[in-house]
């Protein structure tokens, strides 16, 4: 039987990809580690090597073909013994394939496109229902309103972009704004980030101001200081922010707590940015949220964007702020659209909450990725007629509580949602927060979804109990609600 | 038998130890002039006494030892093709570093290491894994995130141990396994035993303020430590020159007075001859030593690398003219004169334990879930 070549996937969070390119053509001879095929995805570009050798038998997915699924066959090699004949066989046969993907995470990168209408404000509801058990009975949302944003002008146009071209878009501005910012970190000058957000940036900035550094965190992180001490506004990219952890002495003892050592003569005005907490499969020392690390420290400001539109307006924000600010954001995001409002200096207050969704019967504080979970509950809520509202706090430090506060008035419930470890967690900082300040209004212990009090396991089944879902929040408004 | 080496007489002894490294290296270590078959060193003079960029000529491998060494490399090797297939197929998730391109580097040194000696490593492991002693199907288990993986699945590609083989990690952080691997060495000391800790590092890894912190202390405690490190021209898309002032990795110990050698890691003999200097040199109590291995990879940094920042043709020169396997198998067929069938049998033989290890990992059932509870406190 011929040997199916499969659509490989690239990347911890590759569903699908362009077969951009075939290098070879039916009837050629390969050997193992020649490349075939080059595959486009939204990252980047990518070569595919034959790993068995024979000859090419036939090509079943076209060049230029866009959106081929990970693991479909895309061409048959015939190995040693086989013919033309086999081929045939092969087709006739249509093997039926079971197309187990392991490495599927619930919020893959690489989603389609979503349609530019404000419905994709919300996540990609149908693909995270999808792995996600009881709530994936939902049907797709039909509300459609922008959630309310006093920075945005009645009338505004919105455009479809991705959290990661509204990151760079974001840079891109206030470096032609401000001839004193720049970006530095490792591979994000000519490998065009990582992650792709510095793209195009080396081009537009040059070298000068769009810096490849060595790996070297606690070494470019105190420079990034020094420099911003000295009235430069670096913008210093981590790879991942388990890497900040390098780095971690600069950006507290130095970053943060100088201005006051200095009785106010001498400010850092600096982003820390890149992205944080669990990818897919990337296991314990590379899937760590942290929110409630950064958030425990004076001098220091925390903004953890979901949308689009918020990692846009809060960046440029962060990188006009005389502050030292930690930009939390989310390679799992990093591909989702949203409709981010065309307007030429779109910036966004550091420290205030938005209600993304109104409700009156539970209140959901979540930020970042939570954001995603936190509203495929309370759509499913809704279905069972428990209506929630839920609150975006995108600034974790300074911390809008009173956005929190007034809604929990209305409620009288609260449920948060993070990522990260439950003990010192935001949510716990939120709970002692409303325990003091709105006693008299809760009906129920205010409770918090969290990451499980585990390092981050690699085993894909392992990895979905460890991370907080839609199921465990709907079943945490469920209990503050007394509805079970 | 190795003199004993208590902290305090190697404290005393330390300036003996320098010149006594001197001079053994004189004798034992062949000058640049007789190198030829380098992958990518010039040949230049030698700057101090105690980094010099030298070579170690290719001793001469027995037909005993041209087999192993290819049975083991090419096992690593097809070991590798076939996690990449797995990832390819979702199999393997996350982060997979490969170590194809780079085999003589971790087959020649584990050769002159002896029972007792640990290893230490970073996320592109598999190899040294394999290289220690460790079963392919337990590691490529691992890689498929399984119970019968060497880490019940917890761990992945990027984290894996085996205290059986003293196979310590497996470490995702870069550089973060330099100062591990001479904690592993100053243990050694302290126990009085003749082992030595063998750290290998990438060329990026050389350029983290730890390595230096590390450096110092095994120099001043005399730990018996070799750093080897893996000088594959990139850190990820980054090469050497554009990431370090200075680009050769040998002479990195200078300021600690740490010998340092530059070595053909292409040519498992090379590794080989570097590898038994250094282990000698360290289990005899004189200390550190650096060997930068000249190595390349030929696979992107990890499986989602568009890999733009290098030619193809610079990755197929070194495949066409370097391959440490390839070097090996013509040893094999024209000096020990093996005939092409006999080397296809042992090629036949080394894919079916990969296809054995694949099936094993693909088979093997998931860790229960109750495993997500365990092995974060060791029961008090
Ligand atoms: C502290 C830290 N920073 C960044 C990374 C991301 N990263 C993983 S491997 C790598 C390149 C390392 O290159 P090198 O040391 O040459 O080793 P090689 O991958 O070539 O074996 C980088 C930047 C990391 N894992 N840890
Ligand atoms: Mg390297």
């Amino acid at each position: 039987m011929p040997t199916e070549i499969l659509m490989p996937a690239l990347s911890p969070t590759m569903e699908e990809g362009k077969l951009a390119k075939w290098t070879v053509k039916e009837g050629d001879e390969v050997a193992a580690g020649d490349v075939i095929a080059e595959i486009e995805t939204d990252k980047a570009t990518m070569e595919v090597e034959a790993v068995d050798e024979g000859t090419i038998g036939k090509i079943l997915v076209g060049e230029g073909t866009d959106a081929v699924k990970v693991n479909t066959p895309i061409a048959l090699l015939l190995t040693e013994g086989e013919d033309e004949g086999d081929l045939k066989k092969a087709e006739s046969a249509k093997t039926e394939k079971t197309k187990s993907n392991g490495a599927a995470h619930p919020e893959a990168d690489e989603r389609p496109k979503a349609e530019p209408t404000a419905k994709s404000l919300e996540p990609d509801t149908e693909k995270l229902g999808k792995a996600d058990g009881p709530v994936s009975v939902l049907v797709a949302m039909d509300k459609a309103e922008p959630p309310e944003d006093p920075e945005v002008p009645e009338g505004t146009e919105f455009e479809e972009q991705t959290v990661r071209e509204a990151l760079r878009d974001a840079m891109a501005e206030e470096m032609r704004r401000d001839g004193d910012v720049l970006v530095m970190g490792e591979e994000v000058a000519e490998y065009q980030g990582a992650y792709k957000v510095t793209q195009g940036l080396l081009e537009e900035f040059s070298a000068r101001r769009v810096i490849d550094t060595p790996i070297t965190e606690h070494g470019f992180a105190g420079l990034g200081v020094g420099a911003a001490f000295a009235g430069l506004k670096p913008i210093v990219e981590f790879m991942t922010f388990n890497f900040a952890m390098q780095a971690m002495d600069q950006i507290i003892n130095s970053a943060a707590k100088t201005l006051y050592m200095a009785g106010g003569q001498m400010g850092c005005p600096i982003v820390f940015r890149g992205p944080n907490g669990a990818a897919a499969r990337v296991a314990a020392q590379h899937s760590q949220d942290y929110a409630g690390w950064y958030s425990h420290v004076p001098g220091l400001k925390v903004i953890q964007p979901h949308t689009a539109a918020d990692a846009k307006g809060l960046l440029k924000a962060a990188i006009r702020d005389p502050n030292p600010v930690i930009f939390l954001e989310n390679e799992i995001l990093y591909g989702q659209s949203f409709p981010v409002p065309k307007l030429d200096d779109f910036v966004l207050p550091i420290g205030k909450a938005k209600i993304a969704r109104k409700g009156s019967d539970a209140t959901i504080v979540s930020f970042g990725i939570g954001m995603t979970h936190a509203l495929k509950a309370a759509e499913a809520l809704a279905e069972e007629g428990i209506d929630c509202e839920v609150i975006d706090l995108r600034t974790l430090r300074p911390m809008d509580i009173d956005s929190v506060i007034a809604s929990v008035k209305k409620t009288g419930r609260c449920v948060t949602v993070e990522e990260g470890w439950p003990q010192n967690s935001v949510g716990s900082w939120i709970a002692s927060q409303l325990m003091v300040k709105a006693f008299d209004y809760l009906d129920a212990p205010v409770l918090s979804v969290t990451g499980k009090d585990v390092p981050m396991p690699y085993a894909a089944n392992l990895e979905k109990l460890a991370l907080p879902n839609p199921t465990e929040v709907v079943e945490a408004v469920k209990t503050v609600s007394y509805a079970k | 038998m190795a003199e004993a080496k208590t902290p305090s007489k190697g404290r005393g002894g330390r300036s003996t130890t320098r010149s006594g490294a001197g001079s053994s290296s004189r004798t034992s270590r062949k000058t640049a002039a007789n190198k030829t078959r380098s992958a990518a060193a010039k040949a230049e003079k030698p700057a101090t006494e105690t980094a010099e960029k030298s070579a170690f000529d290719p001793i001469v491998f027995s037909k005993d030892e041209d087999l192993k060494a290819y049975r083991e490399m090419l096992l690593v090797r097809r070991f590798e093709e076939k996690a990449g297939q797995l990832y390819g197929m979702g199999l393997i998730g996350g982060f997979c570093h490969l170590y194809i391109g780079q085999e003589a580097v971790v087959v020649g040194v584990q050769l002159s290491l002896k029972e007792g000696d640990q290893v230490t490593t970073t996320y592109r492991d598999h190899g040294h894994m394999l290289a220690t002693g460790m079963e392919p199907r337990g590691v490529m288990a691992e890689l498929t995130g399984r119970r019968s993986g060497y880490s019940h699945g917890k761990g992945g590609s990027m984290h894996m141990f085996s205290r059986e083989k003293n196979f310590f990690g497996g470490h995702g952080i870069v550089g973060a396994s330099v100062p591990i691997g001479t904690g592993l060495a100053f243990a050694n000391r302290y126990r009085e035993n003749d082992c030595v800790s063998v750290t290998y590092f990438g060329d990026g890894a050389a350029n983290q303020g730890q390595v230096y912190e590390s450096f110092n202390m095994a120099k001043l405690w005399h730990l018996p430590v070799i750093y080897v490190i893996e000088n594959n021209q990139y850190g990820m898309g980054t090469s050497v020159a554009r990431a370090s002032a200075t680009t050769e990795l040998c002479k990195r110990g200078q300021s600690f007075d740490i010998p340092g050698h530059q070595v053909d890691g292409m040519d498992v003999r090379a590794v080989k001859a570097a590898a038994d200097f250094a282990t000698e040199h360290a289990r005899s109590g004189k200390g550190p030593m650096i060997l930068e291995m000249l190595t390349y990879r030929y696979r992107g940094h990890s499986m989602s690398d568009p890999a733009k920042y290098r030619s193809k043709e610079e990755v197929q020169k070194m495949r066409t003219e370097h391959d440490a396997i390839e070097q090996v198998k013509q040893r094999l067929l024209s000096d020990h004169k093996l005939s092409e069938d006999e080397v296809k049998e042992i090629d036949k033989e080394i894919r079916s334990v990969v296809n054995d290890a694949a099936e094993f990992a693909q088979n093997d059932p998931e860790p229960d879930p109750s495993e997500l509870w365990t092995d974060i406190y060791v029961e008090a």
